[in-house]
């Protein structure tokens, strides 16, 4: 019997034995756990124009190698009125944690209205940005644990975009991409909208060449790269799939879009 | 005695009060699964290989070879199950040669459970084994630490759970042929569409006791749609510092040069290249 209990359990952790068990005895100290975060996987990505800003992300839900839900947004109107945000001209997109990026939709979103009861005008983009680092950073010691893009038109109706980290260290970008397919996305995006790592093919040649300088992209250039990247992010990603979330800023307001991606 | 074997409770109880865990179950992610019809055996598997959360191979290949009558659907560590059954079928084919005899189903299942149960489930291979033999059609599941189950239909891997829902569902004695095909292609698609272990291509394998079919990629219902942009780069976008020409000439000094034509080149699946 001795020999039995030294032997290993069958477990699926290779190496598992008895002496490796937590060595508590009953009655004395015991070590409890708390861990109040989730990973919920999937991607979200925003690109800005010269007159918009294009936001975007997958609606998988998952926990571990299970799909919660295959319609869950990561987007999200801030501002406007009443539930369906109707009017609004800001975007808000989390990815992380997604109970705590719901809780931090609902709390932008009622500042942003509670703003415009106050001052009776809308809030902007620049000021509703920096609302979100202080909401973010009021919780350092026990963060939301997301990050978020905040995108919209700026005072010039140039498009905007606000990126964070889960404690409210943010910056305009032109571009970001986050969450599980982010590693995958960033370099595709520092190519193709930065144009990195290309030299201009009517330039000289060897050392004279000369770098491509980035552009302002057109709106259907940027949706096509938005459609290209989360397709080829549900290939090599398997937090991503299911669907994809589109919505574009403009002058008109926001224009949404939704498209299939692979359900695998 | 009659019923359940409670002898052990009292010891597990003493066990977690002094604070061990109960034995985690976990499998890399795959679904395999097997079942027997009438004439035969089928087994079938999906095609995604991973590592963490990222998809290593859209397309690999889990069916693996044993005898010409006996194959093997593998989870868990991919090396694990490739060898491991490389190994049972080398093994096997010299066990054959010298009794004579073709070889049979359990034996190899046999063989199987006492390799990976000396190695104590450090080999993580996790498999269905299924084939024909003189002796009728047979289906194993093998677990790595060497336990083995005989059951008219089984499932394997992450999406096992996907899987055997589909059987337990649909599943009946007496299963034709085409039958039994389209259940164990249902139960890996259960598996490719509800685990994220799991995805891409079914592969499925008939066995009968005078033929094998491999069908490789019999299900496909996950091919990539076009891309909406055109990502092929402009000659020039490339600076290059400095050129050198080899000629064909040039390098037969060292290697053979075979010409190919521009027809299909050489062997194997076409890889997968942007427009």
């Amino acid at each position: 019997m001795a020999a039995m209990m030294q032997s290993a359990m069958p477990t699926s952790e290779p190496g598992y034995s008895f002496s490796q068990a937590p060595q508590s005895v009953a009655g004395g100290p015991r070590q409890h756990g708390f861990y109040p975060y989730t990973d919920n996987g999937g991607t979200t990505l925003g690109i800005t124009g010269s007159d918009f800003a294009v936001l975007a992300g997958d609606t998988r839900s998952t926990s571990g190698y299970n799909i919660n839900s295959r319609y869950a947004p990561k987007l999200f109107k801030i501002g406007g009125t009443g539930s369906a945000n109707e009017g609004a001209r800001i975007v808000l997109s989390v990815v992380g944690f997604a109970a705590d990026g719901n809780a931090l939709k609902e709390r932008l979103d009622t500042v942003v209205k509670m703003y415009k009861f106050q001052h009776n005008k809308e809030m902007s983009v620049h000021a509703c940005a920096q609302r979100l680092s202080h909401i973010l950073y009021n919780k350092r010691f026990f963060p939301y644990y997301v990050h978020a893009i905040l995108g919209g038109l700026d005072e010039n109706g140039v498009g905007a975009l606000y990126s964070y980290d889960p404690v409210g260290s943010y910056e305009r970008e032109t571009c970001r991409s986050a969450g599980a397919a982010s590693s995958l996305i960033t370099p595709f995006l520092d190519n193709q909208v930065n144009l990195k790592n290309q030299y201009d093919p009517t330039s000289g040649s060897g050392l004279e060449k000369v770098t491509k300088a980035p552009q302002p992209l057109s709106r259907q250039t940027v949706e096509e790269l938005v459609t290209d990247s989360f397709t080829s992010a549900a290939e090599r990603q398997i937090e991503v799939g299911d669907g994809l979330q589109m919505f574009i800023i403009t002058k008109d307001g926001i224009e949404e879009k939704y498209m299939e991606l692979k359900k695998d | 005695m009659p019923g359940f074997d409670f002898s052990n409770h009292n010891r597990n109880l003493a066990l977690h009060a002094k604070g061990v865990p109960l034995p985690k179950a976990t499998s890399t992610g795959t679904t395999i699964v097997g079942a027997l019809y009438d004439g035969g055996v089928v087994i079938a598997a999906d095609t995604r290989a991973t590592s963490g959360p990222i998809v290593a191979d859209k397309n690999c290949e889990k069916l693996h070879y044993i005898a010409p009558q006996i194959w093997c659907a593998g989870a868990g560590t991919a090396a694990d199950t490739e060898f491991t059954t490389a190994l049972m079928s080398s093994n096997l084919e010299l066990h054959s040669l010298s009794t004579g005899r073709k070889p049979r189903v359990v034996t190899v299942m046999t063989m199987l459970k006492q390799h990976l149960f000396r190695y104590q489930g450090h080999i993580g291979a996790y498999l269905v084994v299924a084939g024909c033999d003189p002796t009728g059609a047979h289906l194993f599941t093998v677990h790595a630490h060497g336990s083995t189950d005989k059951l008219p239909y089984v499932t394997m891997g992450s999406g096992s759970l996907a899987a055997m829902s589909v059987f337990e569902t649909q599943w009946k004695p007496n299963l034709t042929r085409d039958e039994a095909v389209k259940l164990c292609a249902n139960a890996i698609e259960a598996g490719i569409f509800n685990d994220l272990g799991s995805g891409s291509n079914v592969d499925v394998c008939v066995i009968t006791k005078d033929n094998t079919q491999l069908m490789r990629n019999y299900l496909t219902p996950n091919t990539r749609e076009k891309k909406m942009r055109d990502y092929k780069f402009q000659r020039g976008t490339t600076a290059v510092l400095n050129e050198k020409i080899i000629t064909k000439e040039d390098i037969t000094k060292y290697v053979t040069v075979q010409d190919m034509g521009d027809g299909e080149p050489g062997v194997g699946e076409k890889m997968e290249v942007d427009a």
